[in-house]
């Protein structure tokens, strides 16, 4: 299936660029017209796909996170994507309440809310090389 | 994102307004805990009404700060809450510790 839109976006891995993701998937969504709801829903998982990278791929160092997003008549599909350490374990990552940095306050709930919020959630990972999420969701009050 | 502190009796009403994640998380981190240090504070309240967007960043934050309220003995509540952060606090378990109220002086009864 060909996509009707596409976007790609580059920006560096610092944590004032978490709303100005959010804000612009938010923005490239809204041209297929889905309800407030269905908008918030893609924020708050752009919002945690980019957090982990910027915590967990990059540990604050600086590096590039890429978002790439595919609109379809009624469904997006979308890619955060990160050149850092790459996760280890992914089905354990992908546990509730499961964090590698507690001392950070964390709650361990980012792929839980991913996975609520979207219909799909695909992680791509390797060690030292980085790690790539893939979101996808159908916007129901499109169908 | 702001941060915004009253009180009522003892009880330490935190707003946030704007967006809570991990970028904001460090300063209602920062700053609640200075209030919540000083003496008068028993019970905290987190007012949601003015909150455009929390993620999972703003659970551990929340978290946090009810930890450091209950080793003081305290309790916490959170009001005003929409439904996307309804959402997040009843995914994470949070609303099992932290009731969610109606507003404000329903909380202060409930503690």
């Amino acid at each position: 299936m060909q996509p009707i839109n596409e976007m790609k976006l580059e920006f560096l891995s610092k944590s004032n660029n978490e709303s100005f993701a959010r804000v612009v998937a938010a923005a490239f969504v809204s041209q297929l017209d889905p309800t407030l709801d269905e908008i918030a829903d893609i924020k708050t998982a752009v919002s945690e796909a980019v957090t982990n990278a910027i915590i967990h791929g990059y540990e604050n160092s600086i590096g590039y996170v890429k978002m790439h997003c595919k609109l379809y008549e009624d469904s997006v599909e979308i890619s955060i994507s990160d050149e850092g350490k790459g996760i280890e374990d992914i089905e354990l990552a992908r546990q509730p309440l499961y964090t590698s940095k507690p001392e950070l306050e964390r709650s361990g709930m980012g792929f839980t809310v991913m996975e609520s919020f979207m219909d799909k959630v695909e992680v791509i990972s390797q060690k030292d090389k980085g790690t790539c999420v893939k979101m996808y969701k159908t916007f129901n009050s499109l169908k | 994102m702001q941060i915004k502190f009253s009180t009522k009796g003892s009880t330490l009403i935190i707003s946030i307004i704007g967006e809570l994640d991990h970028h904001s998380a460090e300063t209602v981190r920062r700053k609640a805990d200075y209030e919540i240090m000083k003496s008068t504070t028993k019970n905290l309240i987190f007012d949601f009404s003015q909150t455009t967007f929390m993620d999972s960043s703003g659970i551990g934050v929340i978290m946090g700060r009810y930890k450091n309220i209950e080793k003081l003995n305290g309790k916490a509540a959170a009001v005003n809450v929409n439904d996307q952060i309804a959402r997040i606090f009843e995914m994470s378990g949070l609303s099992k510790i932290i009731p969610i109220c109606d507003n404000i002086d329903s909380a202060i009864k409930m503690m």
